[in-house]
């Protein structure tokens, strides 16, 4: 079984202008840049995106909002982009805020086959208007559905040609539970490695989850807010 | 004198516990992470994935791969766990954190808190600040007594969009340490040199105040 394409174009291929679909990273960290620049390159447009984060306005996500590829985005927050949030004080731009955590487990549960579950956060407040609730244990709760998508693009550290996927530190975020939840999976990795040189006990995500692979090129793995210590 | 941003934070530092995990927001209660106890151990959680944030890393050294919630770079301690977002927000939803310390724009004697949004002005998100407040067991908010203006950010009711209701349990400012109680906001402490009647001037709903009120000790 090889599952490995030559690039992110080649990746990206079968994917329609309205289609929906989720970008992983956190902030900046994790995201699949190479796949990011193909979209941008493809033009498509009307395009639903679920992820964490925005971007900032010259990297990551927020090159695609610059060419108002995206219609609607579906996020927890969205703060270091100026362009972002000037299409959406503008009307431009839907978007549909969500808890970070729920966020994650609409993800996962979409992923995991489970159309719906009870969370407390958000009860109480315009989160959870018009949302049904119910007590459990004299805590209120609110339903919230899972999430899948057209395509799920996540980036790995490593991956082999079956599509196993290792993360490195906190570049996981969103694309362990993101990877499950893509109709279309495409994994971009530092590393690709052919079937048997990673260690199935090191594996997050097991190949099932994943549809295409490649290895990415030119990784900038840009820095949002570079913290040192004080000597 | 009421106290600045690092006196809000070493107060804070005092409500610690040996093996406490604790999930620390970003501005003043990032700080805490400064005045931590030495005969005490701490683990520090970070929403995007990560139990055990070291220090900044030094000069040069940062990693892009290793960042905070707030975006910037950090190191790992001896013990540290790197984990998904959905695996993180379940040790939050779970109840595994012993301890939340966040700021606020507003928060009521009834354990209400604002402070995502400000309608028309800023939309940038709650991030992971509504899961916290909803399942933490024990939340602190550190914030200043009053905003920008001079006005009460600690009332009755909240003007500002709600990010939880019924869940502060103590604010420290910087005027005062305040318990929210079933009966409302009891004060605790003062900030050294700060009048019991300053502190209910510059809050904007009643406070219990009991027999003689102790200043913070620093």
């Amino acid at each position: 079984m090889n599952k490995v394409v030559k690039n992110a174009k080649e990746a990206i291929k079968g994917m329609r202008d309205g289609q929906t679909f989720m970008l992983g990273g956190f902030g900046l960290c994790g995201i699949p840049e190479n796949t990011i620049n193909a979209l941008v390159e493809s033009g498509l447009t009307n395009l639903t995106c679920i992820s964490n984060n925005a971007g900032v306005d010259d990297f990551g996500l927020g090159l695609l909002l610059k060419k108002h590829q995206i219609k609607k985005m579906i996020s927890s927050y969205v703060g270091e982009n100026k362009e972002f949030e000037r299409q959406l004080l503008s009307g431009e731009l839907e978007v549909d805020l969500v808890p970070q955590g729920t966020l994650a487990e609409r993800i996962r549960a979409g992923g995991a086959g489970i159309p719906a579950f009870y969370v407390p956060a958000g009860y109480g407040t315009e989160v959870g208007e018009g949302k049904e609730s119910r007590e459990f244990n004299g805590k209120m709760y609110l339903l919230e559905y899972g999430l899948t998508a057209d395509f799920a693009v996540v980036k790995a550290w490593k991956g082999d040609t079956m599509g196993n996927l290792i993360y490195r530190e906190t570049a996981n975020n969103f694309n362990q539970p993101m990877a499950m939840a893509g109709k279309i999976t495409i994994a971009e990795v530092e590393i690709l490695v052919p079937a048997g040189e990673l260690n199935p006990n090191e594996i997050h995500t097991p190949g099932i989850f994943v549809q295409r692979i490649f290895q990415g090129t030119n990784y900038e793995k840009r820095i949002e807010f570079e913290t040192v210590r004080e000597s | 004198m009421s106290l600045d941003k690092n006196g809000i934070a070493k107060r804070i530092a005092q409500e610690l516990k040996d093996g406490y995990y604790v999930n620390l927001g970003i501005g003043i209660p990032t700080l805490v992470a400064n005045f931590v106890p030495e005969n005490i151990e701490v683990i520090l959680q970070s929403e995007n994935g990560l139990l055990g944030i070291g220090p900044f890393p030094e000069k040069g050294k940062a990693d892009p791969d290793l960042i905070n919630a707030g975006k910037q770079t950090v190191t790992t301690i001896p013990g540290s766990a790197f984990f998904d977002s959905s695996l993180s927000f379940a040790m939050i939803r779970g109840g595994h954190i012993d301890l939340t310390v966040l700021g606020a724009f507003e928060v009521t004697d009834k354990g209400d808190i604002s402070s995502w949004k400000i309608p028309g002005k800023m939309v940038k998100g709650m991030g992971g600040a509504m899961d916290l407040v909803a399942a933490a067991k024990n939340i602190i908010v550190a914030t200043t007594h009053t905003d920008r203006h001079g006005k009460p950010k600690l009332k009755t009711k909240c003007d500002l969009p709600l990010t939880g209701i019924n869940c502060v349990k103590k604010i420290v400012s910087d005027l005062a340490v305040i318990d929210v109680t079933d009966k409302g906001f009891k004060l605790v402490e003062r900030a050294p040199g700060v009048s019991v009647e300053e502190i209910l001037e510059k809050t904007g709903a009643p406070v219990i105040v009991e027999g003689d009120i102790p200043e913070m000790k620093l």
